[in-house]
């Protein structure tokens, strides 16, 4: 700490420099500004450096060399015990033809092709709900939110499970209405289902996003609005939905990006056996299995290549249409 | 004088109807709000309510309140499992978030410092590069790390997982701390500036009371993340000894589920209750830390 603190200080800025020399930057004197301006920045770079360390120090450690290792292993057949051999493709040619692979990925983008839309309408809905009063709503807004912070645990996992079991509440209460499916844990069917209802139950994070885009919105676009004749649903459409569009672009990306990550849910429900009928095999409990109950890492590195490459094509399209319809308003950056 | 009375009482009657139009409004803004907090908060309740029923009642009492309430679940949980008692498992699992915290609030401060206040070259394209971590799915990360704490000799010890909160690996903290510190004036720096400060006492000194807010939702989100975490222990940690309770859940979730459900949901509430306890007390620096997080920049 303490070579921080020295090197940092020493790492003079601009104007200490211009206070001691008394005379300020670019006003002559014996250095010419130039030069003088380039030994200043280098002292800024030293700073910068220097407090970005432990940063970067991780960044090279436990991400960008992490990343291109495992771009090496996915075209090898590394398992912690045999031989290591470079195969080329073939980790991903086994992929195509790997039948639980397709089964793992189709329920994967189901959940987070109809999931993360339902829990963003949630969202919004229950913000715009929020947003209709100023005072007294801070307690529901905590409320709504608390389940984004526990939802992803295993106790949760555990409860859900028991809620969806046969006799369970959920069992119960369907039975009043005279639906009798029983347990919906064992029917590969209705875990899909279980697993969209649980993370639309997280709808808590977005919601919070979106309510403090809506109160960003000036309120004179919205009496403009009225002027012109619009109703409630024109406002909507025409003040809400563009003006909240940069919120909705960024819940969207984080929120799809999130949902290919299920991992401790669907591990607890299904047990860790991916089961019933591969029906909690999502695409990282598969990845998981593969890399440490089989030891196939090279084909599990594959594997989690192609979940980067599939969020990068993802964040790519949806950078690329941003621009047609997200509307950035005033100051752009 | 008619005129002006019938004019009057037509006001009075049009605001009194609008009024209570109003009031009409608030009370179904009120009634569903109350139905969507009870539809949400039902697992919380339903999952308290059945730690305290009988074993015997599971199945066969389909109520939401026991008929026959006990603590002998909690009692029976507190014996652990495998031979680990309880108490261990919260123990460590304290031990890791709180070691957690100190590491995430010190590496990205400093980070969040060179990017938000130091000009130096390359700033900006470090600062893309580490949005663009934000979006990687860390599931590419995981086997080479695995194989690199492996050969250091590392597994079943908390340093793997740890190591990464010390070098400030999760974006997310270091764009919190970012953010909050780009909406700070820069009067205060400069004068220090002017008054002879470098960075490391303009960070210290001016900066680091500052953000004090941000490093406390910071905190509280490390806190709760580390808590909550299953993959990285999963990975790492083998000996019942170290386990957190994640993972302590899961042998209890594998062992006793289909015999003993009271138990495991008991072992849950329990799990939840420092994280919602941690909630209730500072629930506005989370939400504010949270809102502010997709709005500028």
């Amino acid at each position: 700490m303490t070579i921080a603190t020295h090197a940092a200080d020493a790492a003079t800025d601009p104007v200490r420099d211009r206070a001691r020399g008394g005379a300020p930057a670019g006003a002559g004197g014996s250095t010419p500004a130039p030069r003088r301006r380039r030994a200043l920045q280098r002292r800024e770079d030293a700073a910068g450096y220097l407090f970005l360390t432990p940063w970067l120090i991780g960044f090279f450690l436990l991400t960008a060399g992490p990343m291109l290792f495992s771009l090496y292993l996915a075209f090898t057949n590394y398992s912690i015990f045999g031989k290591t051999e470079f195969i080329g493709l073939d980790n991903f040619a086994r992929m195509m033809d790997d039948e639980v692979w397709w089964g793992s990925v189709r329920i994967t983008l189901l959940c987070v092709l109809v999931g993360t839309p339902i829990k963003l309408l949630a969202a919004l809905a229950v913000a715009m709900l929020l947003n209709y009063r100023s005072k007294g709503t801070g307690f529901f807004r905590s409320a709504f939110y608390a389940p984004s912070l526990i939802g992803a645990s295993v106790s949760i996992a555990i409860v859900w499970r028991a809620m969806f079991s046969t006799g369970g509440p959920v069992d119960s209460s369907l039975r009043i209405f005279g639906i009798d499916i029983g347990g919906w844990v064992g029917i590969p069917a209705l875990i899909l289902p279980m697993m969209i209802l649980l993370a639309v139950w997280q709808f808590g994070a977005p919601m919070v996003i979106f309510l403090a885009g809506l109160k960003q919105v000036p309120a004179e676009l919205y009496e403009a609005a009225s002027v012109d004749g619009a109703g409630p649903l024109g406002k909507f459409r025409n003040v809400t939905l563009p003006m909240l569009s940069p919120v909705i672009f960024f819940n969207l990306l984080l929120e799809m990006i999130h949902a290919f990550q299920v991992f401790a849910s669907a591990y607890i429900i299904g047990s860790g056996t991916g089961g019933p009928a591969g029906a909690t095999n999502f695409y990282t409990v598969y990845l998981y299995t593969r890399a440490f109950t089989n030891t196939q890492m090279g084909y599990a590195s594959a594997m989690a290549w192609v979940l980067l490459i599939a969020v990068g094509i993802i964040a790519v399209i949806m950078f690329r249409t941003s621009n047609s319809w997200v509307h950035y308003s005033g100051d752009k950056r | 004088m008619s005129a002006t009375t019938v004019d009057r009482d037509r006001t009075a009657t049009r605001t009194g109807s609008l009024r209570r139009r109003r009031t009409w409004t608030t009370v179904a803004w009120v009634v569903a709000m109350v139905a969507l907090t009870a539809v949400i908060l039902y697992p919380l309740a339903w999952m308290v309510s059945a730690s305290f029923k009988p074993t015997a009642e599971f199945g066969a009492n389909q109520a939401f309140l026991p008929e026959n309430p006990t603590i002998g679940n909690y009692f029976k949980v507190l014996e652990g499992v495998g031979g680990v008692p309880l108490w261990r498992f919260f123990l460590n699992s304290f031990i890791l978030a709180s070691l957690s915290v100190v590491g995430i609030v010190i590496s990205a401060s400093l980070a969040a410092y060179a990017f938000a206040r130091i000009r130096f070259r390359g700033n900006g394209a470090w600062f893309a590069v580490m949005i663009g971590t934000l979006l990687l799915p860390f599931h590419v990360l995981i086997i080479p790390q695995y194989m690199l704490f492996r050969r250091l000799d590392l597994v079943d010890t908390f340093v793997p997982l740890l190591l990464g909160k010390f070098l400030a690996v999760e974006a997310f903290f270091v764009f919190l701390i970012v953010q909050f510190i780009r909406g700070l004036p820069r009067d205060m720096d400069e004068a220090a500036r002017i008054d002879g400060c470098g960075h490391w006492r303009i960070f210290w000194l001016i900066i680091l009371p500052l953000i004090k807010p941000a490093l406390v939702s910071a905190s509280i989100f490390a806190f709760i993340w580390s808590w909550n975490d299953f993959l990285g222990p999963l990975l790492y940690l083998n000996s019942p000894d170290n386990y957190p309770l994640p993972l302590a859940l899961r042998v209890f979730n594998d062992q006793t589920s289909s015999s003993d459900y009271g138990a495991t949901v008991a072992v849950s509430v329990l799990a939840l209750l420092p994280i919602l306890l941690f909630f209730i007390i500072f629930q506005r620096f989370l939400v504010e830390g949270v809102s502010t997080q997709g709005l500028k920049g």
